[in-house]
């Protein structure tokens, strides 16, 4: 998860320009033919990034664009595949034992590092060690510190002991095995790595051109086969609407499209004729989060009431376009932890009047809401350099003011936001996202533990009954068990709306349409890589 | 001389000095942390694993001491490791973006005055007319019109309607397999659209400038001498007038000269130019401490020495500057 701040500045004026003078798209000459060609080697694919890669040791990187690049350099032991379940990747297979103490890997034989050495069990014996090392400066340590041993009884087996059984350990083996021969023994922060990585994904690295461009080029000896693109090229392009002009112009073939762009201004025959669009929802959701500490969010009817003095849809009108979907819960609708049955507040101001009532807040003559003298206000607090955030609470504002409640908005950048604000629970509402895993482990963000400064439980959020089902639900591998903990914890969170979970925004790429192969399914696109092939007639980077 | 030399460098230390404790502090005051920027939020980062990277970066120290590690190592020219995740050596990340800012900086400035001396020159000459009127229309538009906004409507019309130009960036795929013509040409094409944005802005300060100052002059005792023993108006005014019209331009000059280091964020993003505007924006964004320093502290140096340059000059033209120490 990660809540960092998504720069969509510029996406208004981009708007204006756009809507005024979209009658005409680029000349560039881009094959359309019908005919679906055939799969063949060659060409590249060119991806718009709006941030540089930082390093490609994935253990030291923390922000998402090294993660993007490194994904198509290094595997993991084990993999989401296109449905989201757990594959075998650089295992072959594995199992977990019955008391889900023990889970051994049975590593795939052949498969070799892109500099021609063999993979074996000493790599993944040396990621773990590289992990846990109290010298390494790498975030993702947490997961592992679970971990009693790991042993490799030979070359192509490992085996990994837990104290307790703990379900989110399993997607962590889906971490970057490192080559042991090249860092063994030296210090992983000097590495040269970093620079230059060696893996055994389907794309190495041919040129780094710092703030400009990463080259990656096919592995012809990957495990599962050549890659039929030959090169994939992320170009950093910092800034959305110069991105888009791009695509139209031909220099970029594949970006995330903002909701305005899919579905304003990309509508055009011209445009769909030369792209193809997709849509599926993002795994993140928005929210509205109460301070719970504060006197006048400690009592769940009035925070009831706000929910239904908020009409969803018209967010996702107002500010995805529609391109979204209603969120409920923490959990991603479509995901196997979903629970359809969670009733949802619905938008009702009368509702929310009458729930404000009964917790003794009534309207005066000029329409305010009041208890005791007191006028019912409050400030959403939300980071700088978030167009969306912004809106959202602007017309959140407004619905807010019909029920009497004055709500200010206060925008702050990201640093000053954590350290004065969130840390110190110095907010009363906060305006932000979570991007949520794959598993739906989320321990760190409800657990009544994690309310000291820094951690993520920041509104002070407890309950016994949710706080057992989580330790529940991450300590078994039983499905149907994680599941009815899970389920239940919606329920739960659903009655008590500790947040106000607004939407869950859709991701919005787009693909120049000379790139075939794609199939979209619940993990998005990207999951068929080394299927994507240009045809032979339609290659544009031939070189 | 020499002593006014000495003591004008002498008088570089201490000011050094407070330029590296002003530009340390400024950079730690600022809330929060470069730990917390890489790992807040994120629910697989445990406590410990903050607590491991601020001894990383040594942030765990008393301030005085992190001061003075950091003073240590500038002495000896060494920047520090950047505390982005990458861990480069700042001086890397300094030296691969520089050239690009400088080189862009440098023609920009070369085409500004070459272009607002002749401009402010014409609306001299022909002041109150109409040509007059149309050139201050024209410059204070470019003034007016907010950077980015101009530049995405020339990136539309010439790069996606009319397809002459490349958008962005300073290079085309695949220029690397290009001979040296071909490349100097298609670097020199990408550079068209962010060159004319970058000037078209500041044409409007520098032409107003030569205006002035050309029409000061024209109005000194003596143009009216040159003009009364009959010399042809091209000479009173190229020859006489102009010379002197051109002094107060070029202090403005010297003033520019330490800002060429320094990029524009804003044009930079739009454009994708990886410039140091750029470099100094993330590294505020993501409080990478040595990044903003060094850049901060490399532009103070060059500023000082620019000014002692300039010292320098007035005093080898002017005895009475340094005869005064």
């Amino acid at each position: 998860m990660s809540g960092k701040p998504q720069r969509f500045w510029l996406l208004v004026v981009a708007c204006v320009i756009f809507s005024a003078a979209c009658s005409r798209e680029s000349t560039v000459p881009i094959p359309t033919s019908g005919a679906a060609g055939s799969p063949a080697y060659g060409d590249a694919v060119v991806e718009g990034t709006i941030g540089d890669a930082s390093t490609l040791i994935p253990i030291l990187a923390t922000d998402s664009s090294s993660h993007a690049v490194a994904d198509l350099i290094y595997n993991g032991l084990v993999k989401y595949d296109k449905d989201l379940n757990i594959a075998p990747d650089l295992a072959e297979s594995f199992h977990i034992s019955p008391d889900g103490l023990t889970i051994q890997f049975h590593l795939r034989r052949g498969v070799t590092w892109h500099d021609g050495r063999p993979f074996t069990a000493r790599d993944v014996l040396y990621t773990y060690r590289i992990i846990i090392n109290p010298a390494t400066p790498t975030a993702y340590a947490e997961d592992f510190k679970q971990v009693k041993r790991v042993t490799a009884p030979d070359d192509y087996t490992v085996t990994v002991e837990y104290a307790t059984p703990f379900a989110p350990a399993l997607a962590s083996w889906g971490t970057s095995i490192l080559p042991s021969h090249l860092l063994d023994g030296k210090d992983i922060t000097k590495s040269p790595l970093a620079r230059k990585p060696v893996g055994t994904g389907p794309y190495r690295l041919k040129e780094w051109v710092a703030g400009q461009k990463i080259v990656l080029e096919s592995n012809h000896d990957y495990f599962l086969g050549r890659p039929h693109i030959d090169r994939y090229i992320y170009r950093v392009i910092p800034d959305t609407s110069t991105m888009y002009m791009e695509l139209k112009a031909g220099g970029v073939d594949l970006m995330g499209l903002t909701p305005v762009q899919y579905s304003r201004q990309t509508t055009s025959t011209r445009f769909t004729s030369r792209f193809a669009k997709y849509r599926y929802p993002s795994s993140s959701y928005v929210y509205m989060g109460y301070n719970l500490r504060h006197p006048l969010f400690g009592d769940k009817r009035v925070r009831q009431a706000l929910t239904a003095a908020i009409n969803k849809d018209e967010l996702i009108q107002g500010v995805l376009f529609g391109m979204g979907q209603k969120a409920h819960g923490p959990i991603v609708p479509d995901r196997w932890a979903y629970n359809p049955q969670v009733k949802d507040i619905p938008y009702d101001p009368q509702r929310a009047t009458a729930l404000l009532a009964q917790a003794g807040w009534h309207r005066t003559s000029d329409g305010t809401l009041m208890k005791d003298g007191k006028p019912f206000r409050f400030t959403i607090l939300t980071n700088q350099g978030n167009q969306q955030r912004l809106m959202t609470a602007q017309i959140i504002q407004q619905r807010l003011r019909v029920v009497g409640i004055d709500v200010k908005i206060r925008v702050v950048e990201w640093a000053a936001f954590l350290k004065e604000f969130v840390d110190k629970g110095n907010f009363e509402v906060v305006m932000l996202g979570w991007s949520t895993s794959q598993d739906p482990d989320m321990y760190d963000v409800w657990h009544s533990s994690k309310t000291k400064p820094g951690e993520l439980n920041f509104i002070g959020y407890r309950n016994d009954e949710v706080d057992r089902l989580l330790v529940a639900g991450r300590s078994t591998f039983n499905l149907e068990q994680r599941k009815r903990a899970y389920y239940r914890i919606q329920e739960i969170l659903a009655e008590d709306q500790p947040y106000t979970f607004l939407y869950v925004p859709d991701a919005l790429p787009v693909v120049s349409r000379r790139i075939r192969g794609i199939q979209p399914a619940p993990a998005g696109i990207r999951h068929n890589l080394i299927d994507w092939f240009v045809s032979a007639g339609e290659q544009v980077y031939t070189k | 001389m020499k002593r006014y030399l000495i003591k004008r460098i002498l008088v570089l230390i201490p000011l050094m000095v407070g330029i590296t404790l002003i530009t340390f502090s400024v950079i730690h005051l600022a809330p929060g942390e470069p730990v917390e920027m890489q790992m807040a939020m994120n629910p697989k980062v445990g406590k410990e694993a903050r607590e491991r990277l601020r001894t990383f970066y040594g942030l765990d120290k008393p301030l005085h001491e992190q001061y003075f590690s950091w003073v240590g190592k500038l002495a000896r020219l060494d920047l520090g490791t950047s505390f982005s995740s990458d861990n480069r050596p700042v001086k890397d990340k300094i030296a691969e973006r520089l050239p690009v800012t400088l080189s862009l900086n440098i023609i920009a400035l070369l085409l500004e005055f070459g272009l607002a001396i002749p401009i402010g020159i014409l609306a001299a000459t022909h002041r109150n007319s109409l040509l007059d009127k149309g050139i201050t229309l024209f410059v204070f538009l470019g003034f007016a019109v907010p950077t980015f906004w101009l530049a995405l409507l020339l990136m539309y019309l010439f790069g996606v309607q009319l397809n002459w130009l490349p958008i962005s960036g300073l290079h085309t795929l695949g220029s690397d397999s290009f001979g040296p013509v071909q490349y100097l040409w298609d670097l020199a094409k990408h550079l068209i659209l962010p060159l004319s944005v970058a000037s078209f802005g500041s044409l409007a300060g520098m032409s107003r400038y030569m205006r002035s100052s050309m029409l000061n002059v024209i109005g000194q005792d003596y143009i009216t001498t040159a003009r009364a023993k009959g010399l042809p108006e091209r000479l009173v005014i190229y020859k006489h007038a102009l010379r002197n019209a051109l002094l107060p331009l070029i202090t403005l000059l010297g003033f520019s000269l330490p800002g060429l280091i320094g990029g524009s964020v804003i044009f930079e993003t739009i454009f994708a130019i990886p410039g140091m505007g750029q470099l100094f924006y993330q590294g505020v964004m993501s409080r990478d401490y040595p990044v903003v320093m060094g850049i901060l502290v490399i532009g103070a140096f060059l500023t000082l020495i620019g000014n002692l340059l300039a010292d320098f000059g007035y005093a080898l033209a002017d005895p009475r500057i340094r005869n005064e120490g």
